[in-house]
């Protein structure tokens, strides 16, 4: 009884997410005809046309790969200033570490509205408008801080008499590192880099208040159809598709990671 | 853990410093500037002091945004909060096939871009193309969220419990699984009603990742920007324009630096208020907890 009450939560909860998205997947796969003039729960004229013209398109795969490079680009950058930070934190006590720490914690509740003009007119001023980078070190605002945040938890949970050992046996500080710390906390850092990738890949805003043509993102391609060529739905829903499932993967591999690092790295 | 005092850790933290000044001191210093300034274009300024700072505070249209802002951010903290924690207790226990898929299948709103969020929604809730949409009109309930004020609050406020519940229920469920089983065991000896269970072994051990659940709700919904601006663009009228929607509104598309870089100084600093209360009662509760 109690099994199947638990059961029945789980289905309906689950149904409430995945009907929307079913909803999208569905249209992805109809023409815009179909899509107006018919309502169908599933698809009458089953095409993958708007799925090839995304692959066809360079102004649409573009935008994929944009979005992916500042992604990728800013989940290293986050995670290889968060982790020296974060060992720090971890380990020692120095001046004002407290309140540094608070003030880190305090860029993530920064709303990114605040900073879309100011971005736009530093990065313009040293010439990185419309550049990966720019994006991926914008977005690094709100990535760092959450980064040092997780990795310090994962890094506390780590005996201090380890990195001591590890000094008496000769080890110098980046090989103790490099061999022993960090293959320690792998899972911190795989939730860590989830996270980045997560809020960097979701986020538009400031990533189409930086880019116009070269680095334009694909949430910023999504946006000028909706309001230019008078709504192409089957071709929006499959742009959306499309954007899922970079996500859908990352959590697959981290599936096992989540719950641990929810806790431990107290997102 | 006892930390050792060692001033030279300053090092470590310096690349994060320098990379956090130059994406957040910089920028944020513009606006400060901005706020005492006004313009008459050709890059001339003056200094007005505080005189922005009066007029926002004395606006209409601000004490509007805010007031709404404020009645969204309080109805889904009281939907996704309760709703996460009930979803998180009935989520699959044992480690195995259908509990990772319910894993993945929680989380998947969550990395799905924001613009794709508001265009499913914006799709999903469509009278002649969308399942809500049509389904609730098929039931005779006048329902058009491009027009109805009513309307337009119910989908964006279903949207945000689509998108979000499922933080909270991940954040509940990790805090959950930490309980060990000899709780259960001992609450069962004493024939400890459900409710029990619940108030005295499981809320005080998921206390510490529900008050980071509802700061980051509370700061997030804040925030809330792409998804209401792809679903109603804070229409109709002004009803759904949320503090961030009109902020973008008034600094891009009015260009009325003086105003909106004042507005944007407050906005975070009320944000920052509140998460430090917040920030400070999470540290105390962890204090006690080890």
């Amino acid at each position: 009884m109690k099994i199947n009450k638990s059961a029945c939560v789980m289905v309906l909860y689950i149904l409430f997410l995945m009907l929307p998205i079913y909803w999208l997947i569905n249209m992805s796969f109809k023409t815009n005809q179909d899509i107006l003039n018919s309502f169908s729960l599933w698809p009458n004229n089953f095409t993958f046309d708007n799925y090839i013209v995304i692959f066809t398109d360079p102004s649409w795969y573009k935008g994929y790969l944009n979005s992916i490079t500042y992604v990728v680009m800013n989940t290293l950058i986050s995670l290889a200033v968060a982790l020296p930070a974060a060992y720090a934190f971890s380990r020692y006590s120095f001046m004002g570490d407290k309140h540094l720490f608070f003030w880190l914690l305090s860029n993530r509740m920064a709303p990114p509205a605040v900073f879309a003009l100011p971005f736009f007119q530093l990065y313009s001023s040293v010439g990185l408008f419309d550049t990966h980078i720019a994006v991926a070190l914008a977005h690094t605002l709100f990535n760092v801080p959450l980064a040092v945040w997780i990795l310090e938890g994962f890094m506390r949970g780590v005996p201090k008499e380890i990195d001591e050992t590890a000094y008496i046996d000769g080890y110098g500080f980046f090989g103790f590192f490099r061999k022993i710390f960090m293959p320690l906390i792998a899972s911190g850092i795989g939730v860590a880099a989830f996270f980045c990738f997560m809020f960097s890949w979701v986020e538009l805003l400031l990533s189409r208040t930086l880019t116009s043509v070269d680095a334009k993102s694909i949430a910023a391609t999504m946006t000028r159809t909706a309001s230019a060529s008078g709504l192409d739905w089957g071709l929006l829903a499959a742009a959306g598709v499309l954007t899922i499932i970079p996500g859908a993967l990352v959590i697959y591999f981290v599936r096992n990671h989540i719950a641990k690092g929810f806790a431990l790295g107290r997102v | 853990m006892k930390k050792t005092l060692n001033q030279k850790a300053w090092f470590m933290v310096l690349p994060v410093l320098l990379l956090v000044a130059f994406s957040a001191i910089i920028p944020l210093m513009t606006v400060v500037n901005y706020s005492v300034q006004d313009t008459f274009g050709n890059n001339e300024f003056f200094w007005v002091g505080l005189e922005w700072f009066e007029e926002i505070l004395h606006s209409e249209r601000m004490h509007d945004a805010l007031s709404r802002q404020a009645m969204f951010t309080a109805i889904i903290l009281l939907i996704e909060i309760p709703l996460g924690i009930f979803v998180a207790l009935h989520m699959p226990k044992n480690k195995g096939f259908w509990s990772s898929l319910c894993l993945v299948l929680v989380a998947l709103p969550l990395l799905i871009p924001w613009n794709v969020v508001g265009t499913i929604w914006q799709v999903f809730g469509r009278v002649d193309i969308g399942l809500l949409g049509h389904s609730l009109a098929s039931l005779g309930i006048d329902y058009n969220y491009t027009q109805n004020s009513t309307a337009a609050w119910f989908t964006i406020i279903i949207m945000d419990v689509w998108h979000w519940t499922s933080l909270v229920v991940l954040l509940c469920y990790a805090g959950l699984q930490s309980i060990p089983d000899a709780y259960y065991q001992a609450a069962k000896i004493d024939q400890a009603s459900r409710w029990n269970v619940f108030r005295h072994i499981q809320l005080p051990k998921i206390k510490g990742v529900l008050l980071i659940a509802i700061l980051l709700r509370f700061m997030d919904s804040f925030m809330i920007y792409t998804e209401p601006f792809v679903l109603t663009g804070g229409g109709p009228g002004n009803a759904t324009t949320f503090l961030s929607i009109d902020l973008v509104k008034m600094a891009i598309g009015q260009f009325d630096l003086g105003p909106a870089a004042a507005f944007s100084l407050m906005y975070f600093l009320g944000i920052l208020l509140v998460s430090y209360v917040f920030y400070t009662l999470m540290v105390n509760s962890e204090g006690q907890g080890s």
